[in-house]
């Protein structure tokens, strides 16, 4: 495989992780613009450790993904006052004030960047992607999803039936942030340099985007948002400048003829050829 | 020192308060952040610098930028929110996005990426007041703000149009009922706001004298935060909260270094979103997150 599209393959399998993280907070009716700030945490953690401490990857991974989710969970407490749009605003301040914080941490660099680690393999990163693949798809069965839907469709009814929406809202969010570590630890090691400018609206934007353009409803729809937003522009290069334009022209047009994303449960059991009864 | 950099924060602030007064038209009508409203007001920017590079007058440049950025908003409502006006918040926003990433493509394609300059011939006259030396560019800036804000209050609150568009606001059905157009009052929130974003722009080309396709996106998020830190539920919050955050962030910029700027401006809107989420002039608490 060339590295051209082994550089590809590792961007679909990191963004599939960030849609994912924006995945599991949007079934708690949360929808998080600040994802990268998330992203950010687990980045800077993981580097610090495996470069200055000189940690394996896998430990530093999992200590700044339970440090993210930490985070995100004192985010979560916050957010629980806020709804719809007001959410979205907040948490999107919180993401650009981990860029400008990082921006100004000098100890790891500031706005110069953070470099020194080592590269990681592409199957490393794959084993993460399919390792939580598995998680979300699983959570997806369990009951604890049935609250969390339960929460997106009423959260009053919810919460009057006996469900603790607190801890299930706050729950997501810190799970949500876990997963966005993850996505922005192995997105350190595969760059082997992050800056401040990595984790902007845009990256956030990004995670949203994948979710919303592959599948709403579903979790693999992260994976197929992901893909389409990697591979796209790369498809696209034959109208040269004007690349981005078509790509915005399709984002509207895939939003206008086909809201809930490209992938839905009818289509996945017409895919996996099982009955669309779940 | 100090009264040089209010000045300088203030002109900021002028500008933000414009593109926040265009976020919270399109956000209390219709409770939707249009994320193209920060393209808008680089296209305004661009068409206004366009306008002045021909030698045409600047009244001219400041009717054409709000004029071509209005009529841009006008085609978003109709593609990108109309048909998905019944879906979940988010849906419409990133079909926004899409014109944004369409906009800024095009304004790069059409007048290039590099930061345009403006003659400087044209910005040297200053006022030297004591201390302090005012660019008249600067008064311009702040000057248009404030008739821009009068003529924006006298046509909410002092025309029929305008009383539709608070009817829209207050209560979408009620007002329906009541045989209001929600659909052309929807329309011309999006026309207004693309006006505002387009004076904005052409005030901040005139402000900096340079503008680049890249400057949307920075100014836009900026200004939601000015919309958050005023109140979203009172469109004029943005008076206050604009020059207050115009003000700190160039001192943040003249004592702290550039790269708190940011930190200092976002920190101020969690702060707010955190101790008192309607605003610094927002109404009661319930309101908030009603609309959604």
């Amino acid at each position: 495989m060339s590295i051209y599209y082994a550089g590809l393959l590792a961007d679909i399998g990191i963004l599939t992780l960030g849609a994912l993280s924006v995945y599991i907070i949007l079934a708690t009716d949360q929808l998080s613009l600040g994802n990268a700030g998330f992203m950010a945490i687990g980045s800077y953690i993981s580097s610090f450790l495996t470069v200055e401490l000189h940690w394996p990857l896998t430990a530093a991974l999992i200590v700044a993904a339970a440090t993210a989710s930490v985070v995100g969970i004192v985010v979560g407490f916050p957010a629980l006052r806020l709804k719809g749009i007001y959410l979205a605003i907040a948490t999107l301040g919180f993401g650009e004030m981990v860029r400008s914080f990082f921006l100004v941490f000098r100890p790891m660099g500031g706005a110069g960047g953070f470099r020194g680690m080592q590269h990681v393999p592409l199957g490393y990163i794959w084993a993460w992607v399919a390792a939580i693949l598995v998680m979300v798809t699983m959570l997806e069965q369990s009951r604890l999803w049935l609250q969390m839907r339960a929460i997106h469709d009423d959260e009053t009814a919810a919460g009057l039936v006996g469900l603790n929406t607190t801890l299930i809202k706050v729950g997501g969010f810190g799970l949500g942030a876990a997963v966005a570590a993850v996505a922005g630890a192995l997105f350190a090691h595969q760059y082997v340099y992050i800056e401040p400018g990595n984790f902007g609206f845009e990256r956030s934007i990004d995670f949203v985007l994948a979710v919303i353009l592959g599948g709403s409803t579903v979790g693999v729809g992260g994976l197929a948002g992901a893909a389409l937003l990697v591979l796209l522009p790369e498809w696209l290069r034959f109208v040269a400048e004007w690349r981005l334009a078509a790509f915005g022209a399709l984002l509207i047009l895939v939003l206008l003829t086909r809201r809930q994303g490209i992938l839905d449960r009818p289509l996945l059991a017409k895919l996996t050829f099982r009955s669309a009864a779940s | 020192m100090l009264p040089q950099q209010l000045v300088n924060g203030l002109t900021l602030g002028a500008v933000y308060t414009l593109i926040a007064l265009s976020f919270s038209l399109v956000m209390g009508v219709l409770s939707i952040l249009n994320l193209a409203i920060g393209e808008l007001f680089m296209l305004g920017g661009f068409i206004g610098f366009s306008v002045i590079a021909a030698n045409l007058p600047l009244p001219i440049a400041l009717l054409a930028g709000m004029a071509g950025a209005a009529l841009v908003g006008v085609i978003i409502e109709k593609i990108a929110y109309e048909p998905l006006r019944d879906t979940p918040l988010i849906t419409p926003m990133l079909s926004t996005l899409g014109f944004s990433i369409i906009l800024q493509n095009v304004v790069t394609n059409v007048w290039g990426s590099d930061p345009l300059q403006l003659p400087s011939a044209l910005f040297d006259n200053r006022v030297i007041i004591g201390p302090i030396s005012i660019g008249v560019m600067q008064i311009v800036v702040v000057g248009v703000t404030i008739v821009l804000v009068g003529a924006l209050a006298w046509f909410v609150h002092g025309t029929s149009a305008g009383r539709a568009l608070r009817a829209v606001a207050e209560n979408r059905d009620v007002a329906r009922l009541l045989g209001v157009s929600v659909k052309r009052v929807t329309v011309l929130a999006f026309a207004l706001s693309g006006a505002l974003a387009g004076a904005a722009g052409v005030l901040i080309s005139l402000h900096y004298a340079a503008i680049t396709p890249y400057v949307g996106v920075d100014t836009g998020l900026k200004a939601i935060a000015v919309m958050v830190i005023g109140g979203t539920t009172n469109v004029w919050g943005a008076l206050l909260a604009g020059p207050l955050i115009g003000i700190a962030e160039v001192l943040a910029v003249a004592y702290g270094g550039s790269e708190i700027r940011d930190l200092v401006v976002y920190g101020l809107m969690i702060l707010i979103l955190l101790l008192r989420p309607q605003g610094l002039l927002g109404g009661a608490r319930s309101d908030v997150g009603q609309r959604v």
